[in-house]
């Protein structure tokens, strides 16, 4: 097992180098002055001049790619040029949003796709099935973005002063705020990297506020994020639907199940012990790719819903032209999705113990 | 809507004449006629509940777009609403249509009327013509590079394939949408940068599609006979094995038209793709989305058009698939 996992490990390394010079190609390669484009296009030759010389442009290629990872290495994503702060702290205020956001998505997906796609393969041809597929082609097929608005038109403006009303921005509600771990704790003078990663934790308003025991800041976080949630959730739902079932079906049909029945084995124990535990394998594999559909989808989802995340971050930037940003954060998804499909494949290898002998 | 019996569906499918010919012959005979590959082809395909549908909204969106002219009631890019007079604050920039109790007096807008005074329906009617041109552009591109790459990597083997292969595994590891910004905020904003950077981010899906299709065909009996029967190798390329890779490319593509709209469509809607005033879908919900409160017909409209549309392909994607992989043979 332990060699599975290194040699997993191992065969990443080269993938990681050729996405870090990817997103260092992008910026050096392409047509496009980098000085003209972090700098607008009225800089002066002089200004362009300093911008080249400070960021070591006029440098050769392969220098500048050693600069390039010798910052990485360091922790150094640069500068943004809008905000003139460095883009490792933006990421620690940011990221926690899109990670409670993802998660939350990723968990309704599995929970609900899984289930609507055992009710249909167990049920094939029946309302559930014919209803769930319908559902699951339009969840492929409406944009993220119109998702989200019509999402917000309907719990903000329609179902205004009923129960269901939901937050269409933000958050949290006005006059709430999350006291940081660090206060609440008492340790407000802790340093290093402990306190960059309470700081980090503190930037997750559902888990630091649930596990500092602010209850109220609780429940607002949760309740404004539903909505994008439930946009974001969409297509991985669908696609997860789809999957378990079309899975499940392949399974079902095949001899064990028909001797399990024959046995007398109830239905229910035949579908979800027998049939889902031998189904779940590619389902677990699209679970991993549809990560990068929800990095994708949390840009567009984090506009809408006007939430400060990675996405949103990448989205304001496109307007400032803060081009180092867009760049450091192309490379910082690249790298999560490539961290989650590395457990997708080890975690293959504990439900699949035929991949580990391989 | 119930199911046709397969039969009735093919003889849909056959001109006038030949429904003469074939209606005394019995179903099994018909079914078990050599040499009618296309036909069968499109027999099996139209017998897919879901290529019907999908079929039925490519042909809505198709027909929009050729007679976009015809079918709109205004000019897409001139703004009107000053010239007749309507009123923004007394709501005269809501839908009206006659027929459904609207003044006779008011100008006929079907989806009202967007900010900057423009008829939204003929907007979204010329839309289409954006969204066709670019998904079919698109993915039509990203199939040719995609395919050659995948085509040499399967015959080259070895080195060439590895080197070849792992620069695709590189690309498919970024977000595709994050990606394609990265690459478009470079090249500069603008409807062909934006297809551009969506091109090249499908690019390797493509290349190993087609890579494993070669491979798998390349070990089929009638490529060996080819062989011994002293065929050139280009001829096997050209005559034998890419018509038979092309199978799983053309499902590929079908999906991925219905995700270049929508990916192209996003880029617009963040201001990266189609630019001012040109009557494209995302941006035109990107220009009103602050409207979605009080105006939502001005998401709505483009919205849905952008919704039926990818769904007419990723459906017709579908049965394309169901009726053309081998292993689902029923």
């Amino acid at each position: 097992m332990l060699q599975f996992v290194l040699r997993r490990l191992l065969l990443t390394i080269p993938v990681l180098i050729g996405v870090i010079f990817v997103v260092f190609s992008i910026s050096r390669l392409l047509p496009g002055d980098p000085c003209k484009v972090a700098l607008g296009e009225r800089a002066t030759e002089e200004m362009c001049a300093d911008f080249r010389t400070r960021y070591g442009l006029d440098e050769s290629i392969v220098t500048q790619f050693g600069i390039f990872v010798g910052d990485l290495l360091h922790g150094d994503l640069g500068t943004s040029i809008t905000y003139g702060r460095p883009i490792s702290d933006m990421l620690i205020e940011r990221m926690p949003v899109t990670i409670e956001l993802t998660m939350l998505s990723l968990t309704i997906a599995t929970v609900l796709g899984i289930t609507l796609g055992v009710a249909s393969a167990s049920r094939r041809n029946s309302g559930v099935d014919v209803g769930t597929m319908m559902f699951a082609n339009f969840g492929v097929s409406i944009p993220v973005f119109v998702l989200g608005l019509i999402l917000s038109f309907i719990f903000a403006v329609v179902l205004k002063g009923t129960p269901l009303a939901l937050p269409p921005s933000g958050r949290l509600s006005a006059g709430l705020i999350v006291i940081p771990l660090a206060e609440a704790w008492g340790v407000p003078d802790l340093e290093g990297p402990l306190r960059v990663v309470l700081d980090f934790v503190s930037n997750m308003y559902v888990v630091s506020s649930l596990i500092s025991g602010q209850w109220v800041v609780f429940g607002d976080a949760v309740v404004h994020l539903i909505l994008p949630a439930i946009a974001l959730a969409t297509i991985p739902l669908a696609l997860i639907a789809r999957m378990t079932r079309s899975s499940l079906l392949e399974v079902l049909g095949q001899d064990y199940i028909r001797t399990a029945r024959a046995k007398g084995v109830l239905e229910r124990r035949v579908v979800l012990s027998h049939g889902l535990r031998n189904a779940i394998l590619p389902v677990v594999t699209v679970i991993g790719l549809t990560l990068g559909a929800l990095l994708s989808g949390a840009v567009l989802t984090e506009t809408i819903f006007g939430l400060a995340g990675i996405g949103k971050t990448i989205t304001d930037s496109i307007l400032g032209r803060d081009y180092p940003v867009i760049q450091a954060l192309t490379l910082v998804t690249a790298i999560l999705y490539l961290v989650v499909n590395l457990i997708v494949d080890v975690s293959y290898a504990f439900l699949d113990p035929r991949i580990r002998l391989e | 809507m119930t199911t046709p019996e397969p039969v009735q569906v093919g003889l849909e499918g056959l001109g006038e004449q030949q429904v003469a010919s074939v209606a005394v012959a019995d179903p099994v005979s018909l079914a078990s006629r050599p040499g009618n590959l296309w036909r069968d082809t499109a027999k099996s395909i139209l017998r897919q509940r879901s290529a019907q549908v999908g079929l039925v909204l490519l042909s809505v969106l198709i027909l929009t777009a050729i007679f976009a002219p015809v079918i709109a009631t205004h000019d897409p890019l001139e703004p009107v609403a000053f010239d007749e007079g309507l009123d923004a604050s007394a709501g005269e920039y809501g839908p009206c249509i006659h027929l459904f109790g609207c003044p006779e007096d008011r100008p006929e807008h079907f989806f009202g009327v967007d900010r900057n005074g423009r008829d939204v329906f003929s907007r979204v009617v010329y839309g289409s013509r954006v969204s066709l041109y670019v998904g079919v552009l698109t993915v039509g591109g990203a199939i040719v590079i995609g395919s050659i790459i995948g085509a040499l990597a399967a015959f080259l083997g070895g080195g060439v394939d590895n080197v070849l292969m792992r620069i695709m595994d590189v690309f498919l590891v970024f977000p595709a949408l994050v990606l394609a910004i990265a690459l478009v905020t470079m090249l500069g904003p603008g409807l062909l940068n934006a297809q551009l950077a969506i091109g090249i981010v499908a690019i390797p899906v493509y290349s190993r599609v087609m890579r494993a299709s070669v491979l798998s065909v390349r070990e089929r009996d009638y490529i060996t006979a080819s062989r011994a029967l002293g065929e050139s190798r280009r001829g096997i390329l050209f005559r034998r094995i890419f018509p038979n890779a092309l199978t799983p490319l053309i499902v590929a593509g079908t999906l991925g038209i219905a995700g270049a709209i929508l990916d192209v469509a996003a880029l617009s809607f963040l201001g990266l793709g189609a630019q001012p005033p040109l009557a494209e879908w995302g941006s035109m919900i990107a220009l009103d989305r602050n409207q979605i409160f009080n105006a939502p017909w001005l998401i709505l409209a483009p919205g849905i058009a952008l919704t039926i549309s990818v769904l007419g392909f990723n459906l017709f994607g579908d049965g394309l698939r169901d009726a053309l992989d081998p292993r689902l043979n029923r």
